[in-house]
Parts: C-alpha cells; sequence; structure tokens
C-alpha cells in the first residue's frame, strides 16, 4: 500500500510572512533601526507587553538592556508607563501587536500619551490582515479607531525601507506615534526606486497615465507589483504611497486626484475608517468628483487562514488588483 | 534614606502646622465651592490632611519649589482622580504654587483650574486624572526613568478606593513592584464612597491592605484625618528601599464640618447656598 498524497499545508500561525517566494527580505528592520538610532540618542528607551520577540523589539532588548522595561502582559499599564517615561525626560517606543494597542488600551493611548502630546512612539505589530491567527490578532480597524485620536501621527510602512527611515523621523517627532509594524524578515521594495520616507509626506513612486494606485502599507508593495504587471497589458499605472496616514498629506493627494485616471486606493485596512475614506472624503472635501475604488478589507470579522489565500479572498493580492484594473478599465 | 525622629515637642509643633494648614486647605476648597455652588466637597474636606501632610508650607512630605513647578528634581504627585481637583488646587494655594486669590476662578470659563484636573491647565497639576485607574501606570512610568535617569525624586499618585475597581490599577502595581519601584508611593484615599454609592456596595474591594501585600508592596493603613498617625506612615515608607509602598489612608467625607460629615454619604454632596458661611464657621469652631 502506498500512502496517500498529502494536500498541501497552509498555516493559520500567529507569525507567517507576506513576503513573495524569493523576495529580497531584511531582517528585523524596526529592531536594528532602533538600535543604531540608540547608539546616538541616550534618551531613546524601550518597553513592551510581553511581546518583544514578537514586535522585534528583542533585537533592542539584547543590545540595550538596561534602556528596556518590560512591563507584562499588560497594555494598560505598559502605555501609561511609557507615558511617565515621556514626562520624565525619555523617548519611548512601546510594542506590543497592534489589536492590543488599540482596541484594549485605548483610553491610555488617547489620554495618557496622545492629550499631552507626549513623545511616545506605540509600534503595533500585525496590522491589518498579517496574520492568519483569526480576528483576535488581525487588527483589520486600527486605523480606524487612531484617525479619530487628536495629536497622534500615523505611519504605515510599505517595507523595510520605510521602516529603517522612518524610526530616526518617529523620535524626532515631538508628539506621540503609531507605526503599524512589519516585523520578522520583512520585503525590500523601495531601494528600486527613487524614494525617501519623509513623514507627512506622501510621494509618487511611479508614474503612470492610466491608472492611479493610492496605497499606503504593505499594499505599496502589491501596486507596484501590479503596476508591473499591467505593463505588459499596455496599462500605464502610477503608485502614489501614503505611508502618513494622519496628518495626511492632502495637497498631493489633490494634485494627483486632479485627473481623469481609474483611481484605486488600496490598503491592509477594513474599508471602514481607513485610507480610502480618507482619501474620498479630501476629495470630496475639496469638490472634486472622482470615482474612487477601494481596495480595502471588507467590514466583517475575517477568517483564519494561511495568508497568501487570505489575500487573494479579500482582495489585498497583485492578483486581485491586476484583475480590479482590468474589469474597471 | 534613614528616618530623622523629631524630638517630642518639635514633632507636636509640626503636627500643629500641619493641622492649621489642613484647616486652610478645607477652607480654600470651600471658597471654591461655594463659587460653583458645588463641588466634591464631601471628598475635599475628607482628604485635606493627608494633602497637608504632602503639601503643607515648609513642613510637606513633598520636595518642591512652588514658584517653579516643572523644576526636575521635584517630587511628582499625580492626581488620578481628576474630580479631587479642588482639593488639589486649595493645596497648590496652600503651598504656594497657586496664588490664593486665583481660586475663586474655580470651575469659570477661561480659569486655570477647571473642575477636572488636567495638567496642561494649571501648575503642580502633573497629570490629567478623571478617566481613572490611570494615574498608578504613569507613576510606575516615571519612577523607572527617574531611577533611569539617577534622580532621587519621588513619585506619589493620590488615588481613591473607588478606583481599586479598574484592573488597570493592579496592572501598574504588578509592575511597580516587579521593577522594585521604592521610588513610587500609592496614597488611597479610602472613603468608602463611589458614584453608585458605599464602596461595600459597588465592588467589594476589602481587605484593601492585603490585596497590596499581596501585590507586593509595603503597605501602611492609617487613619487619614489624623496628622500624627500620616506622619508617621511617611516616616515608615521613606525607609524603604526595595519595593514600592502604599499609604492606605482611612478618610471621613466631609470632615471637619460636623453637619456635612454626618449629612447623608453622597458621591456628589449637596450643599446649600446658606451653608457655606456655616460650614467655614464649623472649621473655626464657631458656634451659629
Amino acid at each position: 500500500m502506498t500512502a496517500p498524497t498529502k494536500k498541501r499545508l497552509t498555516t493559520s500561525a500567529m507569525i507567517a510572512s507576506f513576503a513573495d517566494p524569493g523576495q529580497r527580505t531584511s531582517p528585523a528592520p524596526f529592531g536594528h533601526a532602533l538600535n543604531r538610532l540608540a547608539e546616538e540618542r541616550p534618551e531613546i528607551v524601550g518597553l513592551s507587553a510581553d511581546l518583544a520577540k514578537y514586535t522585534d523589539m528583542h533585537v533592542f532588548r539584547d543590545a540595550n538592556p538596561d534602556r528596556f522595561f518590560q512591563m507584562g502582559m499588560a497594555e494598560q499599564a505598559m502605555l501609561g508607563a511609557a507615558a511617565g517615561l515621556a514626562e520624565v525626560g525619555l523617548v519611548p517606543f512601546a510594542s506590543t501587536y497592534s489589536v492590543f494597542a488599540t482596541r484594549r488600551a485605548y483610553d491610555f493611548l488617547c489620554l495618557d500619551i496622545a492629550e499631552p502630546g507626549l513623545n511616545v512612539n506605540v509600534v503595533g505589530a500585525l496590522p491589518g490582515l498579517t496574520t492568519g491567527y483569526g480576528p483576535s490578532h488581525q487588527a483589520t480597524e486600527d486605523l480606524a479607531i487612531l484617525r479619530a485620536c487628536p495629536n497622534l501621527t500615523i505611519v504605515d510602512p510599505c517595507d523595510s525601507v520605510d521602516i529603517e527611515q522612518a524610526v530616526p523621523q518617529l523620535a524626532d517627532h515631538a508628539g506621540p506615534t503609531y507605526l503599524r509594524l512589519l516585523r520578522g524578515k520583512v520585503p525590500t521594495v523601495l531601494d528600486e526606486y527613487d524614494y525617501r520616507f519623509e513623514l507627512g509626506k506622501a510621494a509618487l513612486v511611479r508614474p503612470g497615465r492610466d491608472v492611479l494606485f493610492v496605497s499606503t502599507g504593505l499594499m505599496t508593495m502589491r501596486t507596484l507589483q501590479a503596476a508591473a504587471r499591467l505593463e505588459a497589458d499596455h496599462v500605464d499605472a502610477a503608485v502614489l504611497h501614503v505611508p502618513t496616514i494622519k496628518p495626511l498629506d492632502t495637497a498631493t493627494i489633490l494634485r494627483e486626484l486632479r485627473t481623469d485616471r481609474l483611481v484605486i486606493t488600496a490598503e491592509n485596512h477594513t474599508v471602514v475608517g481607513g485610507l480610502s475614506e480618507a482619501v474620498a472624503a479630501t476629495a470630496a472635501f475639496a469638490g472634486i468628483a472622482t470615482r474612487i475604488q477601494p481596495a480595502a478589507l471588507p467590514d466583517e470579522f475575517l477568517a483564519a487562514g494561511a495568508l497568501p489565500t487570505l489575500h487573494d479572498r479579500y482582495g489585498l493580492s497583485t492578483d486581485a488588483l491586476c484583475a480590479r484594473v482590468k474589469a474597471a478599465l | 534614606m534613614t528616618t530623622t525622629a523629631l524630638p517630642t515637642t518639635a514633632r507636636a509643633a509640626k503636627i500643629a502646622r500641619l493641622e492649621a494648614a489642613a484647616t486652610r486647605i478645607r477652607h480654600h476648597a470651600l471658597t471654591m465651592g461655594e463659587v460653583q455652588g458645588q463641588g466634591y466637597i464631601g471628598q475635599a474636606l475628607g482628604v485635606a490632611d493627608v494633602l497637608a501632610v504632602f503639601y503643607g508650607r515648609g513642613d510637606g512630605e513633598l520636595r518642591l519649589r512652588p514658584e517653579d513647578p516643572e523644576w526636575d528634581g521635584r517630587d511628582r504627585f499625580l492626581l488620578s482622580i481628576g474630580h479631587y481637583a479642588i482639593a488639589l488646587y486649595a493645596a497648590l494655594a496652600e503651598a504656594g504654587t497657586i496664588p490664593l486669590a486665583e481660586i475663586e476662578t474655580y470651575g469659570s470659563d477661561d480659569s486655570r483650574l477647571p473642575m477636572s484636573g488636567m495638567a496642561s491647565y494649571t501648575p503642580g497639576m502633573e497629570i490629567s486624572g478623571g478617566s481613572l485607574g490611570h494615574g498608578l501606570g504613569v507613576a510606575c512610568g516615571m519612577g523607572l526613568g527617574l531611577r533611569h535617569r539617577g534622580n532621587p525624586a519621588r513619585v506619589f499618585n493620590l488615588l481613591s478606593d473607588g478606583e481599586l475597581d479598574e484592573g488597570s490599577t493592579w496592572e501598574a502595581a504588578m509592575a511597580c513592584a516587579h521593577h522594585g519601584l521604592a521610588n513610587v508611593t500609592a496614597v488611597v484615599d479610602v472613603n468608602g464612597l463611589q458614584a453608585d454609592g458605599p464602596t461595600p456596595g459597588v465592588l467589594k474591594t476589602e481587605p484593601v491592605t492585603e490585596k497590596w501585600r499581596a501585590f507586593g508592596w509595603h503597605a501602611v493603613r492609617v487613619d487619614g484625618n489624623d496628622v500624627d498617625a500620616l506622619l508617621a506612615g511617611l516616616d515608615e515608607i521613606r525607609d524603604q528601599t526595595t519595593s514600592p509602598s502604599v499609604l492606605i489612608c482611612d478618610t471621613r467625607t466631609g470632615r471637619g464640618v460636623p453637619f456635612l460629615e454626618s449629612r447623608e454619604k453622597a458621591h456628589f454632596m449637596p450643599v446649600a447656598e446658606h451653608e457655606w458661611a456655616a460650614a467655614h464657621d464649623a472649621l473655626d469652631g464657631v458656634q451659629r
């Protein structure tokens, strides 16, 4: 008797990579960037709520044990303590999963950190759909929660380049920030383009005449892939990367929206309250009637499963983006 | 740091000065309550002795420069119970951080003294309280940061027994103990009263002392309306070097004004317009 052929396994593990097979990656870009910054700035400190190892904070912890404060699985205490550290002149980076920083500890982020305008940098891992573990760990609405918080600067980086360049700028920024962390082996994409991360600025990474993608976070990696693939179909697609979600670079967005191109927003977040609605509001408030098609997660609690499966199912994959463009043109 | 025991006569004189400070704090709070015709006056009268031992001019436990509330070496006193602001403003006036004349602006438009304590409004107000269960977490971070920087300043957090309902208070309590923050002291005003009624009927928090001890804190429980006992508690706490401390203060709402002390306990104690002057007189022992 021969053993039956096993079905290829997929995984709904907590920690899964969204990098494509063979893609260039950098290990723990956040942790290493924080270490480089810490060498120059002694006031940089780190905290985690029992998730240092899974937020790349362990890199900082191991290099700077006297500047790392373990707060235990207690996100409220961690954000309160981060505020206290900032009150006495230190510049904390506090990491946990996005779901816990936003859903569980929002009152502390809002009142202890944002209201006094402290230089606390909250770092949330597993933003949007970057784990197949199910709704308990999928922070699909973190931007919707945080965009309404006054004083807060919000960054959704595309790749390791964005993260490495953002970390010192977040520390330099006097007020509170929230970074949607990509952790582990993070794709390296934007170094192939004439691009620098600039806090508060959107950047036209790729010009194009037929389609305008307005994308943030890891979806910029996907829109760039889609744009390259669409060339074969003689479709010329532009990519406007919007890594700073708040304050939104409305001037650059409006400049690009005054167009007759097909406009597609792309975000790793629910369609409610994220980039697509922010861009649509920006257009509507300015009297621009361009139709905007959102590529975003549905207003649902998402399934568990393997990330490639889920990104396909919910329209975040490169294939899904290409299909969407072809259907719309 | 070691306790320096005062000679009996000097200690008695200090107690007398702090009791006088507490009476002034009560008068200031009544003045503010009268301006608004309302306020958390019951709590303010109840906690006045506790605030006096911290803020009493020349004698208070806190190392402060009243004229320089941002001095980096100051002890931090965090009011997480924002509604006690009326009491803290009274204490800050006693300490000299707020001009006495300013307290009459309490709760008015454009005043630096809003009804709920906010750091951005008031010199000497370290944090914005009001959402309960926040103070001790911030105190933990300040304690960690001051120790990290080699700054000997201490951190105090005044919280209420009602605030012990909040899980975040206990998260922070565990963190302070885990990190051995001897520079952090919690001061719990146990007045047995919450918004919905007496604490035992809202959510049972006793045994409070045992809870703090189980969380790794050095716990001292005193009569919070007894200046002598409060000073003894602070002396004991000052000697701690390895763990955070908690001073649990049993207080009586309305303390010092007999007709308010005996009034039915209420989170928001009603005081009639004609009673404010009588309350001032009662503090001074004048019978009407």
